[in-house]
């Protein structure tokens, strides 16, 4: 993420709550009561803005502390079982970027999955007019 | 090298993907005293309320212990620990030999002997899977339960029972619910919560003694009941480590590596002390995170790493009836309160760092209070008024935050 690029256009929100609802046709995602949640928050500064979605750790804190064993790491993307999770939040409890979050019913918690199921390009890269985030792998 | 793990559960589950971090070859022998596939303990209230089916309540896949080429001695129980010999000594007579030890033994209910309570057939603790598993096979909806304790547990008894059963009172001699976790105000917005669900709340009382299906307070107060779950608190395994020589305070004490002072032998989970970095003290953190983590530190020692564990800190999320609770660390200091609409949130800071929060209601990105503690950020880098607002990044100096934006936890 490059803040000194970020619009806080919020497109990446809009983009990343469309492609994870299932939805086909964008405007039904945000039909009245269907507030779908982003797997990504934009913070809006004085003059800087920024978004903020999961960093991949290579050591989750999320997933240490997951009670219920739904968290794990597969081809490193770090990955909630929805089936499995409470919805306890112990992992928005452990993130220390505050990239997890409670899924539109509250029930259970929800992040990046960089878009895997999604044809593996995160749609908040693609649509991001100004290039501010994009998809690297960092050692 | 050969390793053996006393107990199954978060810190056995820890330590074995620790080894497995650093020794995918070494022999790894569970003792487990439960006959069980490892499970999600915090799980059984969810179990009795019909929110998790039993295939749900593991903790690993089912393939969990072969992928990691463990041998699991499932209902053994650990009777012994014979340093010199470098054994375990199992019930019933057998040994099994190790290299290193680990001793995650985790804790059991806390029983406060009372006159009749012996005389009292339908009793419980609400600890394991085989506690949840009879106390719903007791329950039918006529059913009235006394719950004596309204901590965490008992607490996620009564929700998980609520709706099941025709009544739920339950008793405890703090004047507050969850008191070791939230501060007077919390505690007060959680029982109203609480009692809106049609549980009955009955503060600085205590059971003086029990007849067959009746409880006579130390009010004079009577509470009838046809069951009883006993949620006081519970106490750590110490007596293997203890009996073998080493080092025990309130847990097991162990270094920062979570070896306990014998040679080779490791303790992790709810059985030990942890130190506190909150507020620097010694104490027994009873939470499944805690418990993971120090496992995972100690495998990975035992299997020649050299880590250490020293970011332990009190931390709780907990829901109940869908109001959710965050806490972290310690209450002292100055304090930030803050009551909206449906939430409430208080921050504490001593020594110019935050130390402690409580989040009730809006609880979103609290993990980054979480991290300011663990890291023990000095304020004076941070904007205190988005501090205070609530969790951001913005609040972090500008290379703390490219930092933070470019690269994860590593």
């Amino acid at each position: 993420m490059n803040e000194e690029w970020c619009l806080g256009c919020h497109l990446c929100e809009y983009f990343c709550a469309f492609v994870n609802s299932g939805e086909k046709y964008m405007p039904k995602a945000f039909a009245l009561n269907r507030q779908n949640v982003p797997n990504i928050t934009v913070e809006e500064g004085d003059r800087i803005n920024f978004a903020v979605n999961c960093r991949q750790c290579d050591e989750p804190l999320c997933k240490k502390g997951c009670i219920t064993g739904a968290i794990s790491v597969k081809d490193g993307v770090v990955t909630i079982d929805t089936e499995k999770c409470v919805g306890c939040f112990t992992c928005i409890l452990s993130c220390p970027y505050g990239a997890v979050v409670p899924n539109k019913e509250g029930k259970a918690a929800k992040k990046c999955e960089l878009c895997i199921s999604n044809g593996g390009i995160p749609a908040c890269v693609t649509n991001c007019p100004n290039r501010a985030i994009v998809l690297e792998e960092v050692y | 090298m050969k390793y053996v793990i006393i107990g199954n559960s978060a810190a056995a589950v820890g330590a074995i993907e620790g080894i497995r971090q650093v020794d995918k070859d070494g022999g790894i022998v569970v003792i487990s005293k439960e006959k069980y596939h490892t499970y999600s303990r915090p799980l059984i209230s969810y179990l009795i309320q019909g929110k998790v089916t039993e295939d749900k309540m593991y903790y690993r896949p089912l393939s969990f212990y072969e992928e990691n080429n463990c041998k699991v001695m499932l209902g053994e129980e650990a009777v012994r620990i014979i340093p010199d010999k470098k054994e375990v000594e199992l019930k019933g007579g057998k040994s099994v030999k190790y290299d290193k030890l680990l001793v995650a033994t985790g804790s059991k209910p806390f029983i406060v002997p009372t006159e009749g309570l012996d005389g009292v057939e339908n009793k419980f603790t609400f600890m394991s899977y085989d506690d949840a598993k009879s106390l719903e096979a007791s329950i039918t909806p006529d059913t009235r339960v006394l719950i004596v304790g309204a901590g965490l547990i008992g607490l996620k008894c009564a929700e998980g029972l609520n709706k099941k059963v025709k009544s739920i009172t339950v008793v405890d001699l703090a004047d507050r619910v969850l008191s070791s976790i939230l501060d007077e105000k919390g505690s007060e917005i959680m029982k109203k919560h609480l009692e809106n669900a049609g549980i009955e709340i009955i503060l600085s009382d205590s059971v003086k003694a029990y007849e067959k299906n009746m409880a006579t307070l130390n009010s004079g107060r009577k509470v009838p009941f046809d069951i009883l779950v006993i949620a006081i608190g519970v106490r750590p395994n110490v007596e293997l480590v203890k009996e073998a020589g080493g080092k025990v305070n309130r847990g097991i004490v162990t270094d920062e590596f979570q070896m306990t002072s014998i040679k080779d032998v490791y303790a992790a989970g709810d059985c030990t002390e942890s130190l506190d970095i909150s507020c620097n003290e010694q104490k027994i953190l009873a939470l499944l995170p805690n418990a993971y983590m120090q496992g995972e530190v100690a495998g990975k020692n035992m299997a020649g790493d050299k880590v250490k564990y020293e970011k332990a800190i009190p931390m709780n999320a907990i829901g109940f009836f869908g109001l959710h609770i965050i806490t972290a660390g310690s209450y002292r200091g100055e304090s930030y309160e803050f009551i909206g609409e449906n939430s409430y949130k208080r921050l504490f800071i001593n020594d110019n760092r935050l130390v402690g929060y409580i989040m009730i209601g809006e609880i979103n990105r609290a993990g980054i209070y979480t991290s300011l503690i663990k890291d023990k950020v000095d304020l004076s880098t941070i904007d205190m008024g988005l501090l205070l607002q609530k969790p951001n990044l913005m609040m972090f100096p500008k290379d703390v935050r490219k930092q933070k934006l470019g690269v994860g936890h590593r």
